[in-house]
């Protein structure tokens, strides 16, 4: 297997855009991935798109090929990849998987979402849709509601508190606050936090991620050709996609997510590195008690302990291993597509010095963790310096 | 008649469109008895996890379940 690096990187802000569509987004993103690595759209060999619903959000089918397009990619494979919010991280997983297998060398892995022209309960249905809608969606269930449920127990077998859920709002919003890119540049306080509406008890809205439009992308190649493009590369040491039940009540202890713990083994052991090893992450906090459950299942700390840890500050921008610096879901936005490369670029951005007044000093080796309704599907990637 | 014990729950105060009208409402996953576990809604008084619970009625094919 041939090693693979990240060559290049864009995204675009992430936010409410009334005046941009579903196309506009990709392409600008696109667009300046392909201008951060120099090359020109003759030059894609194939283009990955990750996209949860194009077809309910903005009623558009066929979207690869309708993006790349657009961007004058034709005549190339063009696929998109859904696989509710990890979409692009599974996009992503499958990209590297043909560079390395050295069936194409330079691919463009994206990912979109265009979520605001929707009322919120109708973004709510669609979202549902990601779940079991024989049964857990069938009865009421939304994602705010199973992530409550795993809240609940949790709360209830390890003693996490509402406190210590708020504490990963508090932190995601002041490193939000510092990106220029995210949705919500708001510093929130605990008070805030414990004080907000409730959507699904015990979660209220500050524990809720965010409604967001936006696409980012990226630009993958094998190592070895990486000097072409670029003269900050990015290696890709390891990446693995599992998977899980898609109901929540399918799951056999729903405090942890399974498709996360074996995501992990795999690119800890691809990589050659530990948890340990890891110096920041972004994690994938859509909703609060996501980045607490995560930060255990990825062996950041044991399991039941990812409440304290959330709240001991160990995971804040000056922490001992930094936790979404980007803002996280919570701050940053969640356009459900494109979270899961926005993610890579993220931690590629701390790893090329980019990361402006986030910029963290331990920069060598990060990880991202991209997750999939109630965790159905989990990809996880470890980025270093090449 | 189905009876479980409550796994976990939550009280949803943001419905989708289609059951605005129920909101708040609150749901369980209820460990069976006989095993398994399903997601049902549950109908009059609040439950908690670990609370004793049984199949009430079915209205427009949903469950409800209420505590013993």
């Amino acid at each position: 297997m041939r090693s693979v690096a990240v060559v290049g990187i864009g995204k675009t802000a992430f936010g409410a855009f009334p005046d941009r569509d579903l196309r506009s987004l990709a392409v600008e993103a696109g667009e300046k991935c392909l201008a951060d690595a120099h090359v020109t759209p003759s030059k894609v060999e194939a283009f990955y798109l990750g996209n949860f619903a194009g077809p309910s959000f903005v009623g558009q089918n066929h979207l690869a090929p309708y993006i790349a397009g657009a961007m004058g990619i034709t005549g190339v494979p063009c696929t998109r990849f859904e696989a509710a919010c990890a979409s692009s991280g599974s996009a992503f997983y499958h990209a590297v998987a043909s560079v390395a297998a050295g069936l194409n060398d330079v691919v463009l892995v994206s990912g979109v979402e265009k979520m605001t022209s929707q009322t919120t309960p109708r973004v709510t249905e669609i979202l549902a849709a990601a779940g079991d809608t024989a049964g857990e969606v069938r009865v009421g269930a939304t994602f705010p509601a199973l992530f409550a449920m795993i809240a609940r127990r949790h709360m209830y077998q390890y003693g996490t508190t509402r406190e210590q859920m708020a504490a990963v709002a508090v932190k995601n919003h002041a490193n939000g606050a510092k990106n220029p890119l995210a949705h919500m540049r708001k510093v929130v306080t605990m008070e805030q936090a414990l004080a907000g509406k409730p959507i699904a008890e015990p979660l209220t809205v500050y524990d809720c991620s965010l409604i967001s439009d936006g696409a980012a992308a990226v630009l993958i190649a094998p190592l070895e050709r990486a000097a072409e493009f670029t003269d900050k590369p990015v290696r890709v040491l390891g990446v693995a996609q599992r998977s899980d039940h898609v109901a929540l009540d399918a799951k056999e202890d729903i405090t942890t997510f399974r498709a996360v713990r074996t995501a992990a083994e795999k690119a800890y052991k691809m990589a050659g590195v530990s948890a340990n090893d890891i110096q920041f992450a972004e994690l994938h906090d859509c909703f609060t008690i996501a980045e607490i459950v995560a930060a255990e299942d990825l062996g950041f700390v044991k399991k039941g302990e990812g409440g304290p840890y959330a709240l001991e500050g160990r995971t804040c921008l000056r922490g001992e291993r930094p936790v979404n610096t980007s803002g996280g879901l919570k701050s940053k936005g969640h356009p459900v597509g494109a979270t899961g490369v926005g993610q890579i670029c993220d931690v590629a951005m701390q790893i090329r010095g980019e990361a402006g007044e986030r910029q963290l000093e331990r920069n060598a080796l990060g990880l991202a963790e991209n997750l999939g309704g109630s965790g159905a599907t989990a990809v996880v990637t470890i980025l270093s310096r090449a | 008649m189905k009876t479980g014990i409550v796994y976990t729950e939550t009280v949803v105060h943001a419905p989708p469109e289609q059951f605005a009208a129920d909101a708040p409402y609150q749901l369980a996953i209820v460990s069976l008895e006989g095993g398994g576990r399903e997601t049902v809604r549950i109908a009059g008084e609040r439950v908690q996890i670990g609370d004793a619970v049984e199949f009430a009625e079915e209205r427009n094919s949903i469950p409800f379940f209420r505590k013993r």
